[in-house]
């Protein structure tokens, strides 16, 4: 048996068996954790190995059964999926890391659950970013589903159940009335599920029904949130905040776009989709989905909201840059694909470094903030400043190539599209960071020991621990590396921006 | 249509061995007093005809349409009768399927049954004789015994062992629908063996085998009348919309191992494929859409019924008539991929609808009620029992990496291929399965816990969780590898699918 062709699949199984040892280590944690890590490693350490295979355009691939005849259940590992594989699996390292901070490390059965559903979220991740197929891609995308569910629903509290419902509801109700008609007819019409470079549609191809099976991708794939099929996202920050910073800023959403990415280029292909007009149909969507988003944060006060609608507005973004059909457009995509990931899930650290330290949720009250934690609010705002698109970030970087896109494109409408939503960004994140630095840290602690007493008697107020910062350092430094040095990435995926 | 018989294969009669395997257990059952000893034999003399299968299974050759282990004896010569049974790639899986069943039917009724043990395993007994019977015999009045041997331990099972009070009524209604369906099942086989002596080289005899009529079928213009009188019978059997109404009454007053057999083996769909479509294929054709229409206002009507049932087992008689209405919905689809979908599709309902009614069984016994006005919180009591349950309930909803993912999906090809509109309709119905089954397992398993007896209810006991590993291992490992079970009805079915004429392409196995 061919050993290379085995990677991807041992990038699948790495994981699970993560989540076995997890398991295993039920009663003994910090070692739980420990092994949980590990397994993260040693997935980015396979994911790492087959760069070199796939930087040229290779790809490798490996079948695991025969599912239906024509369509095998089969992984193939190309630039795009390592790209995200790769992102997906050194975040899960940091977001273990920083869980162990967050919920402590006692030997309670919800947090073993949590370490192996977060293993098993990997695998299912890998098996979309590796899917050669729309089977397989199906497959993997609704596992996804059903094992992030239990981390949604982690507090078990009412609330948290309702919002976990609303997640699965929204999940599986599009997942099976849109997007598994749209695999259905996708091979009625071309007579293959597998993906391939410039698309599986033949000439004579239905307009209509292509129209149609496009459009029921763009409402199937629900985890790339593009409105209306969105509000599962705000609802899931029930979660705790390393869920929603791992899930919700990085593996769930970038699912969802990486698919959209997949079905632009390798199931419709960049020609068929200009020439049914289907990429100014999704600038059209996207373009409405960033505005309605960017407004909508403006009005919110709670943190994680505003970050929830933050995302939806970014991964329109990648959708945009894919939909522009330039290769900037394309650069700028997968740049913000990686790039977001690490600025936004930078964001929910801070955001939860905050609420352990203060047990503040709101917007309203980081007033002086900046001097009781000032390392979280510098990665607040190295976060910040990358999805505003400011220097030296990534987020510049790929905002540059998205503006470049446009143009190549053609597309000035867009460019107006991505300024006012820059200049909203600017206007919720900035007017956080102002009120956390310039302003007198006035209020006190709900319920603490200044709450009766003089106000001016602020409570000393600390950064938790190295588990909790540590992570949210790297993850900001990574944005900033990859703003000042974004070369070796672009390198990367040059087969796709050509 | 040519055979391979018994003897070539595997040199002996290995199915009627199947078939009487059962009977020697039941008899042997006869001489024994001690509750621990009879159910041990009963299990042995089960487990024996699954291993006995599962030889069906491996010697089974799948690259041919041909009927395999076939073994033929003389019976009423002159009325063209005979003793001949046979399987292809339709029908062999039902048998290890229907082995299985009984085996799981009799562990479950391990500590359940305490009343008149032994009558209820000779009962269980004589139905898998009269089931595999069924699913074996090529003649299609020995199909007819077999068919109709089935209703006595069927009826005597729901009227003695059934836990509803009204189980005198629904064992009654059970047996009066399947007698009206077999006076019409009768009658159109009649008509075919009487048809046939106007085929060329009948030389004006009688025949009621198979494949003889397989050979040469009815003009296509004298198909009708025989089209639904069987279509009438197995309609009745599956049951397809509007023949359904014994089906909630069984399965709520009936005991659990009989509704296992009622929804897990589809015989009313096996009746389709095995004589319907063959035997008069145009008139199939030709009113094919009328079975499309009837499988889809099933699949909805069966759906929504079962979106508000607060039990339990009324919610799965429904959502069996939403499935078996899918499943129809593939047959009428003409086409290979239909076809195919749904012989996966009833094979799977086969493993989900018994873990199911399985779940239905465990919470009966440890609460006493399936409603959810009594349940709630149930999985922290339970885990391993809710684990199981959410592998039953993923089948049913069909979700990928389930065995209920491929039926489904070949399905919605095929029907897409055949008739657009009708299959977007059916998609509808996968999100409603989906509603009802997670909002059912929801309450019962998660919130707050409604009575008492919740509160102190234990887990699956080890026999239990034999039981419900091995149908969730089967649920799960189908679910990747359906290939391994569409290989062996492929080539049956592509030529079931040249016999119906249809133009579409026909997919063959890599």
């Amino acid at each position: 048996m061919d050993v290379a062709g085995m990677t991807p699949l041992l990038a699948l199984l790495v994981p699970v068996f993560g989540a076995a040892v997890v398991w295993l280590l039920r009663h003994r944690p910090p070692a739980r954790e420990i092994g949980g890590i590990i397994a993260g490693l040693a997935q980015f350490a396979v994911v790492a190995t087959m760069v070199p295979a796939v930087r040229d355009g290779g790809t490798v691939s490996f079948t695991l059964s025969t599912f239906l005849p024509g369509a095998p259940i089969e992984l193939r590992a190309d630039t795009l999926g390592v790209v995200l594989a790769g992102t997906a699996a050194i975040l899960w390292v940091f977001t273990t890391i920083y869980a162990m901070g967050y919920f402590g490390t006692a030997p309670d059965p919800s947090l073993t659950r949590f370490h192996a559903c977060l293993c098993l979220t990997m695998s299912a991740t890998i098996g979309v970013a590796f899917s050669a197929n729309l089977i397989t891609l199906y497959l993997f995308y609704e596992a996804l589903t059903i094992i992030t569910y239990p981390l949604v629903a982690h507090a078990g509290t009412p609330e948290a159940i309702r919002g976990g419902r609303r997640y699965l509801a929204y999940q599986l109700g599009a997942g099976i009335a849109f997007l598994l008609p749209a695999i259905v007819l996708t091979y009625v019409e071309a007579g293959t599920f597998d993906f391939d470079p410039g698309g599986i549609f033949g000439p004579d191809s239905s307009s209509v029904l292509l129209v149609i099976i496009y459009v029921l991708f763009l409402l199937g794939i629900a985890k790339a949130a593009l409105m209306p099929i969105h509000s599962w996202l705000p609802a899931a920050m029930v979660a705790p905040v390393p869920v929603s910073a791992l899930l919700h800023a990085v593996a769930v959403v970038n699912v969802g776009v990486f698919c959209v990415i997949r079905v632009v280029l390798d199931v419709f292909g960049s020609d068929l989709v200009g020439e049914l007009d289907l990429g100014l149909l999704t600038l059209v969507a996207t373009s409405a989905t960033i505005l309605i988003a960017s407004f909508y944060a403006l009005r919110l006060d709670n943190l994680k909201g505003i970050l929830a609608y933050s995302t939806i507005g970014q991964l329109s973004y990648m959708m945009l840059g894919v939909a522009l059909l330039s290769p900037s457009g394309r650069a700028g995509a997968v740049l913000h694909l990686v790039g977001h990931s690490f600025s936004k899930i930078t964001l929910f650290f801070a955001v939860g470094s905050i609420y352990l330290a203060t047990h503040r949720t709101l917007a309203s009250e980081l007033r002086g903030i900046g001097r009781q934690l000032p390392l979280t609010m510098i990665a607040f705002a190295i976060g910040a400043l990358s999805i505003i698109g400011l220097p030296p970030t990534v987020g510049f970087v790929a905002k540059y190539f998205l503006f470049v896109g446009a143009v190549e494109a053609g597309q000035w409408v867009i460019l107006v599209v991505l300024s006012v939503s820059t200049l909203l960004s600017a206007t919720y994140y900035l007017r956080i960071l102002r009120s956390a630095v310039l302003d007198a840290p006035t209020l006190s602690l709900p319920g603490g020991p200044g709450d009766a007493a003089q106000p001016q008697r602020t409570p000393t107020v600390t950064e938790r621990g190295f588990l909790v910062v540590g992570p949210m350092l790297a993850t900001a430094t990574v944005t900033l590396l990859l703003g000042i040095a974004p070369g070796r990435l672009l390198d990367f995926i040059r087969v796709l921006t050509g | 249509m040519s055979e391979i018989t018994a003897a070539e294969q595997v040199g002996f009669p290995i199915l009627s061995t199947l078939i009487f395997l059962p009977v020697v257990t039941m008899v042997a059952l006869g001489f024994i007093r001690s509750d621990r000893v009879l159910r041990r034999v009963a299990l042995g003399g089960a487990v024996a005809v699954l291993a006995l299968s599962m030889l069906l299974v491996a010697g089974f050759h799948t690259g041919t349409a041909d009927f395999q282990f076939a073994e033929q004896l003389p019976w009423v010569e002159s009325m063209g009768l005979s003793y001949h049974l046979a399987v292809d790639g339709v029908s062999v899986l039902f048998v290890p399927l229907t082995a299985l069943l009984v085996v799981v039917v009799i562990l479950a009724s391990w500590t359940s049954v305490r009343h008149q043990p032994k009558a209820h395993l000779m009962a269980v007994l004589a139905f898998e004789t009269a089931a595999i019977g069924v699913f074996t015999s090529v003649d299609l009045i020995l199909f007819f015994v077999f068919w109709e041997l089935m209703l006595i331990p069927t009826y005597v099972l729901i009227k003695v062992w059934g836990i509803g009070p009204q189980r005198g009524r629904a064992a009654l209604r059970y047996v009066l629908s399947m007698l009206l369906g077999s006076a019409a099942l009768l009658v159109g086989f009649v008509l075919l063996g009487v048809g046939y002596r106007s085929a060329p080289g009948s030389g004006g005899a009688l025949s009621f085998d198979l494949l003889v009529l397989m050979g040469s079928p009815l003009p296509a213009g004298s198909q009708g009348a025989v089209f639904f009188l069987l279509a009438f019978a197995f309609a009745l059997k599956a049951p397809l919309f509007p023949f359904h109404s014994w089906m909630p009454a069984a399965l709520l007053d009936g005991p659990i191992g009989m509704a296992v057999f009622l929804a897990g083996l589809k015989m009313g769909v096996f009746g389709f494929l095995r004589f319907v479509m063959p035997l008069v294929p145009d008139a199939f054709a030709r009113h094919g859409w009328l079975i499309a229409v009837l499988g889809v206002v099933a699949v909805l009507y069966g759906a929504l019924i079962a979106l508000v049932q607060p039990d339990l087992r009324r919610l799965l008689s429904f959502a069996s008539i939403s499935h078996v209405g899918l499943a129809m919905l593939g047959l009428s689809s003409l086409n290979a991929q239909g076809l195919q979908g749904a012989i996966f599709l009833i094979l799977n309902l086969g493993f989900v609808s018994t873990a199911l009614l399985l779940v239905a069984g465990f919470i009966q016994q440890r609460v006493g009620s399936t409603d959810l006005a009594a349940l709630g919180g149930l999985a922290q009591r339970a885990p391993a029992l809710a684990a199981f349950a959410l592998v039953a309930f993923l089948g049913a909803i069909g979700l990928p990496g389930t065995s209920g993912f491929p039926g489904e999906f070949l399905i919605l090809l095929g029907a897409f291929r055949a008739h657009g509109w009708l299959a977007a309709i059916a998609v509808t119905t996968v999100i409603l399965t989906a509603a009802y089954v997670l909002v059912y397992f929801e309450r019962a398993f998660h919130g707050r816990v409604r009575s008492k007896v919740v509160g102190s209810t234990v887990d699956l006991r080890a026999s239990e969780a034999i039981t419900a590993t091995v149908l969730g291992v089967m649920i799960i490992v189908l679910g990747f590898f359906p290939a391994a079970v569409l290989g062996f009805s492929s080539a049956s079915v592509d030529d079931l699918v040249q016999r119906l004429g249809s133009s579409t392409t026909v997919v063959t196995t890599d």
